[in-house]
C-alpha cells in the first residue's frame, strides 16, 4: 500500500474542476478533454479537497461522517486519490 | 468508486430522446492573423458585421450551461480577435461551464492572458504549425509566427496552466512530426494532438498540396508510438490519422447530435461544424432558437441523429452503432450524398475510389506558388 503522509494536502490543479452535473445527475471531475463520473464516497472525498484540508483531516472528517474507523477508510481515500493523481486531476 | 469516461461512450439506440450535449465549440469569430492553408474554417468567411454580439454569446453560454454542456471550447478563427474575450471567457466561468481556449497564440499579449486566466479560462489549446520557422510561414503565411508562438507557451506553462498543442499534418509538415513531438516537451506542454488534417473548407480546396503519401503516414504511426512509449508520464500524444487510407471511417465527434454541437460566428447553429457544406440542411440560429430547443428540435440535428436515416451497407451493418457510418460531411463531398456510408469505409462501393484519390493527389507535385493561403477574413 501507498502511504501519503498525515500533513499531504491534495487539491485540483489548475485546469480541473469537480462539479456536480445538474443535467444528467451525480458529481463529475473534469478536465481537458475529459469528464469522469464520480459517485458515493469519491464525491465525499473530492467535496472535502478544497487545497486546504490534508489527508488526515478529510480522514477524520470522513469518519465521523459515516460512523467508520480512520483506517479502515484511509487505504481507500489514499487509492483514490492516488489514481487521480496519475491521471494528472490532482496533485499531491 | 466508480468511474467511467463519457467522453468515449457512443449513443446506444436507434432513436431514444437524445442525450444533453457535452461539449459546445463556439466560433467566436472567423477573423484570423494566420492564413493556414489546411483551414477548416469556410471558404466563405462570415464577416465582422455578421458576428453575434456580446450579450447574445452570454445568453448563449448560460443556455448552453443549462442545457448540460460540460466542455466550451472558445474557437474561430482567432477568438482572441474579439475585444470581449475576457468578458466572454468571465460569463462562460460564472455559469460553470469548463472553458477551453483554442488559439493560433500570436497577437496575444501578456497581459491579455493575464486577464483570460484571472477570468476563469480553464485550459489552452495553442495551434502550432511547424516545429521551426520555415515550416510555419510556409504553412501560416505570417512571418515570426514560430517565435511568438514559442513565448506564448512560455507564458501559459511559466503560470503554471496546462498547455495542449495541436499540430495539423499535412504533406508541407509531416517530416517533422518527431521534432513537433520535442518542442512540445520543450514547452513544457502536457499533451499534445498529432491531427491528420481533415479535408474540410480551406483543407478540401488545397487537397491535392496538403495530401501525404501513404508511406508518410505509416512512418508517422510507428513515430508516435515510439514516443508515446519514451514520453509516458511527460507528455500524452493523441493521434489521428487520416482516413482516406483507412479500414473503416471515424466516429465523427461521438455521433451526430449525440454529444457535441458547434455555433457559428453569426449565430447558426450547425451538429458538426463542416455541416453547412450539406447545403439541404435548415441550420437554427441561437437569434430565433434557445439552444436546447435547437438541439432537440433542430430539423440539422434531426436528420441524421441516430441510425433511422442509414441507408445500405450501413444499414444492416454490426457497427453502425460503432461508427454511425461515418462523417456525413464527407459522404457529400466524395460520394455527393449525404446519407451514403462515408467512402473511408472499405463497405462503401466508392472506397477504392477514395484511396486512388489519395495515392493520385499524394504523388502529384503541386506547384507550391498555387497553394491558396486562407483570406485573413472579411470585414
Ligand atoms: C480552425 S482552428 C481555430 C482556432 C485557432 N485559430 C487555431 O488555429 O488554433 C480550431 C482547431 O482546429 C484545428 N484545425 C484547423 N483546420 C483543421 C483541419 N483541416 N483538420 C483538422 N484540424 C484542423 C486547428 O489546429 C485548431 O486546433
Ligand atoms: S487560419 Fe490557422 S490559425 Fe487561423 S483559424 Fe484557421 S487554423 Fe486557426
Ligand atoms: S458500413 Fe456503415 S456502419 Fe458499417 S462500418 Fe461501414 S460506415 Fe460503419
Amino acid at each position: 500500500m501507498s502511504d501519503l503522509g498525515d500533513d499531504t494536502v491534495p487539491k485540483l490543479p489548475h485546469g480541473v474542476k469537480f462539479r456536480e452535473d445538474k443535467a444528467r445527475g451525480g458529481y463529475i471531475l473534469v478536465g481537458p478533454e475529459r469528464i469522469y463520473n464520480i459517485d458515493g464516497v469519491s464525491v465525499e472525498i473530492l467535496k472535502r479537497v478544497d487545497g486546504a484540508a490534508s489527508i488526515q483531516r478529510i480522514v477524520a472528517d470522513l469518519a465521523t461522517v459515516f460512523t467508520a474507523e480512520e483506517a479502515v477508510i484511509r487505504p481507500d481515500v489514499e487509492a483514490f486519490l492516488i489514481d487521480l493523481r496519475d491521471k494528472q486531476m490532482v496533485v499531491l | 468508486m466508480s468511474e467511467t469516461l463519457l467522453d468515449e461512450r457512443p449513443q446506444a439506440n436507434a432513436k431514444p430522446k437524445p442525450q444533453p450535449p457535452i461539449g459546445l465549440l463556439a466560433e467566436l469569430t472567423h477573423r484570423c492573423p494566420l492564413r493556414c492553408t489546411y483551414c477548416s474554417n469556410p471558404i466563405e468567411l462570415e464577416s465582422r458585421s455578421a458576428e453575434l454580439d456580446t450579450e447574445t454569446w452570454k445568453r448563449v453560454f448560460s443556455q448552453a450551461a443549462e442545457l448540460g454542456v460540460i466542455h466550451l471550447h472558445l474557437s474561430g478563427g482567432e477568438p482572441c480577435a474579439r475585444k470581449d474575450i475576457v468578458e466572454l471567457t468571465r460569463h462562460a466561468a460564472e455559469v460553470g461551464l469548463y472553458t477551453n481556449l483554442i488559439t493560433s497564440g500570436v497577437g496575444v499579449k501578456e497581459s491579455q492572458l493575464d486577464a483570460l486566466l484571472e477570468a476563469g479560462c480553464d485550459h489552452i489549446q495553442l495551434s502550432m504549425q511547424g516545429a521551426d520557422e520555415e515550416i510555419t510561414v510556409a504553412v501560416a503565411g505570417m512571418k515570426g509566427a514560430f517565435e511568438r508562438k514559442q513565448a506564448f507557451a512560455k507564458q501559459v506553462v511559466d503560470r503554471g496552466f496546462p498547455l495542449t498543442l495541436n499540430s495539423v499534418i499535412h504533406r508541407q509538415n509531416i517530416h517533422q512530426v518527431p521534432t513537433m513531438i520535442e518542442k512540445a516537451v520543450e514547452f513544457g506542454a502536457k499533451r499534445i494532438e498529432i491531427a491528420h488534417t481533415q479535408y474540410y473548407g480551406w483543407a478540401l480546396k488545397n487537397r491535392a498540396h496538403l495530401m501525404p503519401t501513404k508511406a508518410d503516414v505509416d512512418k508517422t504511426i510507428e513515430q508516435v508510438e515510439e514516443a508515446r512509449e519514451r514520453l509516458k508520464g511527460t507528455l500524452v500524444i493523441d493521434a489521428v490519422f487520416p482516413d482516406y487510407y483507412a479500414k473503416y471511417p471515424k466516429l465523427c465527434n461521438g455521433g451526430w447530435g449525440a454529444r457535441t454541437f458547434s455555433v457559428t460566428p453569426s449565430g447558426k447553429v450547425l451538429p458538426c461544424h463542416a455541416a453547412e457544406t450539406i447545403e439541404h440542411l435548415e441550420f437554427w440560429s441561437v437569434s430565433d432558437h434557445d439552444l436546447a430547443d435547437v438541439w432537440y428540435n433542430g430539423p440539422a440535428f434531426e436528420a441524421y441523429r441516430g441510425t433511422d436515416w442509414m441507408q445500405e451497407p450501413c444499414r444492416s451493418c454490426e457497427r453502425k452503432h460503432i461508427d454511425f457510418g461515418g462523417c456525413r460531411c464527407q459522404a457529400l463531398a466524395l460520394v455527393g450524398d449525404a446519407a451514403a456510408t462515408d467512402p473511408a469505409c472499405v463497405k462503401s462501393p466508392h472506397h477504392d475510389r477514395i484511396g486512388d484519390l489519395a495515392r493520385s493527389e499524394s504523388a502529384y507535385v503541386p506547384d507550391p506558388t498555387k497553394v491558396s493561403y486562407r483570406l485573413i477574413g472579411a470585414a
